[in-house]
């Protein structure tokens, strides 16, 4: 795909150059405001409350304070564990409910698959904000406000469509006469899956599983609404801080890195599998 | 006369198997129909229950005059919730604000991915590098991405946006108070734009590279094959973008919350239900209706989209 320019980049070499350095300089534009993140988590704070500086002694005191200090209304600590306990457990869920349904989807199509999955994926079109207060009004009657339980439901919920529409684009792509191969010789729908399929989706089923974990761990709206205390995740923590605390910024960054971080890295090592399941789910 | 008979007997015998068969055929279809169905069935029926039961209640709040902090019982009033709704300055704000938000993010993230994904689409030294870089704020947590650029570009005093303006003796602006509903767009194009790119990117990698050179051989300029050949076949990526795109954006919630708070020019639907109804406005029953108004809007959206997607899917074997 890339030579399609092919006979022209001979004649064209300087625009070719300049195009290249050009996305360069886009690429570094777009990526300044993270870059300045992660400088303004190293400053201290009295070098990251004032006017911009690019040149400062680095420390990683900011770092420390947020980890190891526990005062507060919830620790940075706690909602780091709050936010990975929630987003782990949904993930499984999703993983254990998505793979028979793509299954059923896939390998061996129930007569109307394509209905369901389109009724699967429509669910993602609904806005939250519609369920919103008959979720509230449940939770609270079952006693599940602020807790963990109520996310880690939501979160499936949530993500189950969408894991769902991913895992059959992989499923689709397994040889049936595999799969006829395995049944032949007596394989139940455990062994099919866990011997002849999960080898060979297991990339794809990283990449959407990493996908839910990266929803999962970002969702902030229905965390603030239904969860505010107790089991306050990550998100809740930075948005919580930053609102009029305008001369934390420095340890605020240093948190906010700590934040992405782990989101961010997963993102650059799956990136070209999850929008191959994104897209590919459409587009073949 | 016996052999009629013979062959009567025989054909009724024949019969009978038959229709024995027939129902043994159909009895093993049901089952494994069923077999097929059931791994199906815990994603289905959790997927109903958790997305789609609560739709039932909010529909049946909206016809009520509940309210959470009055003991008084709710009461059924039918549609004088959606009737009052034209009258409503604050919802109309809010629902302006939400239409120009999701669109004028839509268009612009779709007009800067489609340019970010054209310019990736070459050999360049570090282009793996390059797409990374422009990935990043995709994956970033909305909550962090607002207070980037609230507290580190865009404030007055400590801003990196405000040091620029001032080298060009330009009056510091706090652009998050002045222009909010501008500054919540700029981050959500800042996030958006690298998906567009990605879905664009993905077509753009799809292309038939054959008939983009016989189009070169045959003297085709490069503007006139990117507007002839490429540009219809990326329309159904594009399509996809601003479908998927659309459908996140009218929800935007976290960066009004972080970057403006909520400021009347930068409220949308979403954040005002919230505000109205859990977030201790309590009129359950008002905020229902606005709900049930975001839910019709967005429905109506997805359907045109899932047109688009349908027919993607024709040719696909069953």
């Amino acid at each position: 795909m890339s030579d399609k320019t092919g006979p022209v980049v001979g004649q064209n070499r300087p625009l070719s150059a300049f195009l290249g350095l050009l996305t360069w300089a886009i690429g570094l534009l777009f990526f300044f405001p993270i870059f300045w993140l992660v400088l303004n988590g190293f400053k201290d704070e009295l070098d990251a409350n004032s006017s911009p500086k690019l040149f400062f002694e680095p420390t990683i005191d900011r770092f420390t304070e947020v980890t190891e200090e526990t005062t507060g209304l919830l620790s940075f600590r706690e909602a780091f564990f709050n936010s990975m306990s929630i987003v782990l457990v949904s993930t499984a869920i999703v993983m254990l409910l998505a793979i028979p349904a793509a299954y059923s989807l896939a390998i061996r199509p129930i007569k109307k698959w394509r209905d369901v999955l389109f009724f699967f994926i429509s669910t993602k079109f609904l806005p939250i904000v519609g369920a919103l207060m008959p979720l509230w009004i449940i939770a609270r009657d079952l006693d599940l406000l602020n807790t963990r339980t109520v996310l880690i439901v939501l979160y499936t919920g949530m993500n189950l469509p969408l894991a769902v529409w991913m895992m059959r684009s992989f499923f689709a792509e397994v040889p049936r006469e595999l799969v006829e191969a395995a049944q032949m010789d007596g394989c139940g729908l455990y062994g099919q899956i866990r011997s002849v399929i999960l080898p060979i989706v297991a990339p794809g089923l990283a990449a959407t599983a990493l996908l839910c974990v990266i929803f999962a761990w970002n969702e902030f709206f229905l965390a603030v609404q239904l969860n505010p205390v107790d089991g306050s995740t990550i998100p809740v923590w930075v948005a919580s801080q930053e609102s009029g605390r305008g001369n934390f910024l420095a340890k605020l960054s240093a948190a906010s890195l700590l934040a992405t971080i782990p989101v961010v890295l997963a993102g650059w090592v799956a990136q070209k599998r999850m929008i191959r399941g994104l897209a590919m789910g459409a587009i073949k | 006369m016996t052999t009629d008979m013979t062959t009567d007997v025989a054909d009724d015998a024949t019969a009978r198997a038959a229709a024995d068969r027939s129902a043994e055929v159909k009895r093993l279809q049901r089952r494994e129909g069923w077999k097929r169905r059931v791994p199906l069935l815990p994603a289905l029926l959790f997927t109903i229950v958790v997305t789609q039961v609560p739709f039932l209640f909010t529909l049946f709040y909206s016809l009520t005059d509940w309210r959470l902090d009055t003991p008084e019982p709710r009461q059924f009033i039918g549609l004088e919730n959606y009737g009052s709704l034209p009258d409503d300055r604050f919802f109309r704000d809010a629902a302006w604000v939400s239409v120009q938000m999701t669109v004028l993010a839509v268009l612009l993230s779709l007009v800067v991915g489609t340019g970010l994904a054209i310019l990736l689409d070459r050999k360049f030294f570090g282009q793996g590098v390059v797409r990374t870089l422009l990935i990043t704020p995709f994956l970033l947590m909305p909550v962090v991405a607002g207070f980037i650029w609230k507290t580190q570009m865009f404030s007055a005093t400590f801003g990196v946006l405000n040091w620029l303006l001032e080298r060009v003796g330009v009056e510091p602006v706090e652009f998050a108070t002045k222009y909010p509903l501008w500054s919540v767009i700029v981050v959500l194009v800042w996030q958006w734009s690298p998906f567009m790119m990605l879905i664009v990117l993905a077509g753009l990698q799809g292309q038939d590279t054959s008939v983009l050179e016989a189009a070169k051989v045959d003297g085709a300029t490069s503007f006139g094959v990117f507007r002839q050949i490429t540009l219809p076949q990326l329309r159904p990526f594009m399509e996809l973008g601003v479908l998927l795109g659309a459908i996140y954006l009218v929800q935007v919630y976290d960066h009004i919350e972080v970057i403006t708070g909520g400021s009347p020019d930068s409220k949308n639907l979403p954040f005002y239900i919230a505000q109205r109804s859990t977030g201790g406005g309590n009129v359950f029953g008002l905020a229902s209706s606005y709900s049930i108004i975001v839910v019709i809007a967005t429905i109506i959206i997805a359907n045109i989209g899932l047109r688009v997607l349908s027919n993607l899917f024709e040719g696909e074997a069953p």
